[in-house]
């Protein structure tokens, strides 16, 4: 944040607080439950997703505690296994998920856009509603004793546990439609409502990722419901299709569930990658580099997602002709993976960082998201997915890829948009401290758990009596979750904190040049005084940093995309 | 246009009337994309069976009606024909042909769920259903069965059923591990199944039973699975079905009412492109499941 000495004068004319804006502008419960305006949406979004993560956060911590004695310390095998069932489906389908694109894409997607509203504001709030419906079923669940399958619902137990398995499956067809809906919506936003001025490749790099997310949600989910449709089914009506007893097949489950299930994951990691692309420009005061490779790998990550699923099933009875090509595929994924790594390393270079509290998880993404990375290409080679399948390896590999990258990158665009959002900054200090706090205890907990899996440990066991060697490593990795755990809590306490005591946040407190930063602080309900002049997004230099207004103010229009070598 | 002769049906947040009308269409083809999406899943269950167990596809198609299932096909062809001439009526402000070719389209719709009715209560008489519920015996009807079949034996039918419903029951209850051990044999996977009693067998002990019967057709072990896929398949487009008659429902209401003419018929165009594919989907259903052979 360099004071230049001199006034800088804002070339935007509009009230940066607005008396009336998208908080205030009416008031009561249904105001908001049933409001078409896609910051509301967001807002709630961001509300019940944080209450999801408290949840599944309360139950992996259950997890840890319980293995840090090699026997039995709190619970017996049975609850156990609903416990590690309940931390996966909730951390998955409501919080991963849905997380940056409904909570984060929701508020800044149209007003990113320079747009009043998302194309389809009923379908919108509709996405949310079943959103609802999903968390409480998933409550419901929880209340009739939970699931004990594992999130991902593999057959032939599925058909055959005794717990409620049809309600919590019927919860993630209704969460999968929610999301179809969302993915839609973008896409038709992203399409039409473009302003004039944006082209495709002015598009704020979000956009990108949040547009090819969308176009996975909208392909790969409704194959997740049909099979959750037919699992529901072969319980109900003992149709045989995914049940070995009646003649049909329990890999075709696999293969359908996996079809979905691993684009998912770029669902999941895409609008991450999105949400670091905008924060690492940012942060660094300079322009993105290679703003085309970024945008067309999150189209090649897209693609490649749909190809790869066979992996998962590398110790299922594939043949081994299929391992090979899914092996070699997935190989395939590091490429544009890469691609956008070495672009943020660059964008950094020669930059002037400023290490606010966003930039300090988008530093940990990158730390996390290279080790997630490399440690996939082990599970993705044959010989060594033998030893490596269902250990702790794997539990550690994906926990670096979903909580490390996805979670941190929605943490890191939490404490970005949150001036925005509330109209309100929080405690840098404290903020910054949790941030750090947070990074190395995740590092600590799964860290220890790539020897452990290397070791042996298989995933989803309660007991480890056999092996008392390992018990230091399931020592130290509870160790980590429970400073995890004091690290969210003092960032939720800066947050929450921030909105009765925090001063008033400025128009754009951290100097981004894409379109929401140009609106007033919070935004008013229609979003724009005046519809706002699309430059190019990463022209940073149009906005510079003023010590009478407390951040940073735009003094000339931004500049197009194509004065700036790639 | 300008923003200030927005028209009512236009809302706030467009620009104008097409970018509208744009964005409607847009997000109903990607409605329609998740929807093929859904039923991929099952029409890629359907070849994954039907290239391991290709004999239980050629024994179980022969229950199926051709002559329904072809009048129902004719039916939906026509239906489709009837909705595009509505959406052209609504195009042409013609309220009166509109209302008559949305009548004509949910008449068709519920000839269609009427023979589908036809069809699935012979399945339940005659037993060949779904899964654990397959309890058909006889196999000297085989091709000729239709949904017709007189009483009397449709009756003695449904006793035999009955009594096989419990000797299959006894082996479900072994049959968990005898699928396990086969399980293990790759081959029995991946080749065809034994038209014969070797392997997984539900129905071995009843068809002793019906020795008597000649046996034009053998009885694949895992028969009962084509009728899951059938049912599953068609059950599901049947939904549908019933969806497209609520929609044109509410349009021709709608319509009634004059709310469509040649500056805004959105709706007639979303619903009569959702029909389209409800139609398209049973194009692929009627050869894949009745003319197998």
């Amino acid at each position: 944040m360099a004071s230049t000495g001199q006034t800088v004068k804002s070339i935007l004319t509009s009230p940066v607080h607005p008396e009336v804006n998208y908080l205030n502008a009416t008031k009561g419960f249904s105001s908001w439950f049933f409001t078409l305006d896609h910051k509301r949406i967001g807002v709630m979004y961001m509300v019940s997703i944080l209450t999801a993560f408290f949840l599944g956060g309360v139950f992996a911590m259950l997890i840890r505690t319980e293995l840090l004695t090699p026997g039995e310390l709190m619970f017996n095998s049975a609850t156990y296994n609903k416990v590690f069932t309940l931390h996966g489906a909730i951390m998955v389908f409501l919080v991963l998920i849905p997380g940056i694109p409904a909570a984060l894409g929701n508020f800044v997607l149209p007003l990113m856009l320079g747009a009043k509203d998302v194309a389809f504001p009923r379908l919108n709030l509709l996405s949310y509603h079943l959103y609802v419906i999903g968390l409480v079923m998933a409550l419901l669940v929880l209340g009739l004793g939970g699931v004990d399958t594992g999130w991902t619902f593999y057959t032939p137990y599925s058909i055959n546990s005794q717990t409620p398995v049809v309600l919590m499956t019927s919860a993630a067809f209704i969460l999968g439609f929610s999301s179809i809906f969302t993915g839609l919506n973008f896409i038709v936003t992203i399409h039409k409502m473009r302003p004039p001025t944006m082209t495709w490749f002015k598009m704020p790099l979000l956009l990108w990722a949040l547009y090819s997310t969308a176009v996975i949600q909208l392909v790969a989910t409704p194959v997740l419901g049909i099979t959750l449709l037919l699992l529901i089914v072969e319980r109900v009506m003992h149709i045989g299709i995914f049940n070995p007893a009646l003649g049909g097949d329990p890999v075709l489950f696999q293969h359908f569930f996996w079809f979905y299930s691993h684009p998912a994951v770029y669902i999941m990691i895409l609008p991450a990658m999105g949400v670091i692309s905008e924060l690492v420009s940012t942060f660094s005061r300079k322009h993105i580099f290679g703003y085309r490779f970024i945008a067309y790998s999150s189209i090649a990550i897209a693609i490649f997602s749909f190809i790869v699923w066979g992996h998962h099933m590398f110790t299922s009875g594939q043949s081994n002709l299929m391992n090979m090509v899914f092996s070699a595929l997935t190989f395939s994924v590091s490429i544009p993976s890469a691609v956008k790594m070495f672009n943020w390393l660059t964008t950094m270079y020669k930059g002037s960082i400023n290490l606010a509290t966003p930039m300090i998880y988008t530093l940990s993404f990158m730390f996390i998201f290279a080790i997630a990375g490399l440690t996939g290409l082990p599970l993705a080679t044959l010989a060594t997915d033998i030893h490596l399948h269902d250990t702790y390896f794997v539990v550690a590999h994906f926990h670096y890829t979903m909580m490390g990258s996805t979670l941190f990158a929605f943490i890191a665009g939490l404490h970005y948009w949150w001036p925005k959002m509330t109209g309100r900054m929080y405690n840098q200090k404290l903020a910054r401290f949790a941030a750090w706090f947070v990074s190395i205890g995740f590092n600590v907990t799964f860290f220890s758990q790539f020897p452990l899996g290397s070791l042996g440990m298989p995933r989803r066991y309660h007991l480890y009596e056999a092996m008392p060697d390992w018990q230091i490593y399931h020592q130290i990795s509870t160790l980590g979750a429970y400073m995890q755990m004091i690290g969210f809590l003092i960032a939720a306490y800066a947050l929450i904190s921030s909105l009765s005591k925090g001063k008033l946040a400025p128009r754009n407190p951290w100097g981004g040049a894409t379109l929401e930063w140009e609106t007033s602080t919070p935004p008013i309900t229609f979003n724009f005084e005046d519809t706002p002049e699309a430059g190019d997004p990463y022209d940073v230099e149009s906005w510079q940093w003023s010590d009478e207004e407390g951040g940073y103010v735009k003094v000339r229009p931004s500049v197009a995309d194509e004065d700036h070598a790639e | 246009m300008s923003h200030h002769d927005h028209p009512s049906h236009v809302h706030h947040h467009f620009e104008n009337e097409t970018q509208q009308f744009d964005s409607d269409k847009m997000g109903m083809w990607l409605f329609l994309v998740t929807e093929i999406m859904i039923f991929a899943g099952l029409f890629c269950a359907y070849v994954i069976y039907r290239t391991h167990n290709p004999e239980i596809f050629h024994y179980g198609h022969q229950f199926l009606d051709k002559n329904m299932g072809a009048l129902n096909t004719l039916i939906l062809l026509t239906s489709s024909l009837t909705m595009a001439w509505g959406v052209r009526a609504a195009q042409l402000s013609q309220k009166k042909t509109l209302l008559t070719m949305l009548g004509l389209t949910m008449l068709c719709a519920f000839g269609f769920l009427v023979i589908k009715y036809f069809e699935y209560s012979a399945k339940i008489h005659h037993g060949t259903l779904y899964g654990d519920r397959y309890v058909w015996q006889t196999e000297e009807h085989g091709g000729e069965h239709g949904a017709g079949g007189d009483g009397a034996e449709m009756h003695s039918l449904a006793e035999a059923a009955q009594d096989a419903n419990a000797v299959h029951q006894d082996a479900m209850a072994g049959g968990a591990q005898l699928t396990d051990a086969s399980m293990k044999l790759p081959s029995s996977q991946y080749a065809p199944a034994p038209a014969g009693p070797e392997g997984f067998d539900i129905n071995e002990p009843a068809e002793a039973k019906a020795e008597e019967a000649t046996h034009k057709f053998e009885q694949p072990a895992k028969a009962h699975l084509f009728f899951s896929i059938y049912f599953i398949m068609t059950g599901l487009h049947g939904i549908h079905v019933v969806i497209g008659i609520i929609c044109i429902f509410v349009i021709f209401v709608l319509s009634a009412k004059g709310a469509y003419n040649s500056t805004y018929y959105t709706p007639v165009d979303l619903v009569g492109l959702y029909w389209h594919l409800v139609d398209l989907i049973w194009i692929y259903l009627f050869p894949l499941l009745y003319l197998v052979d």
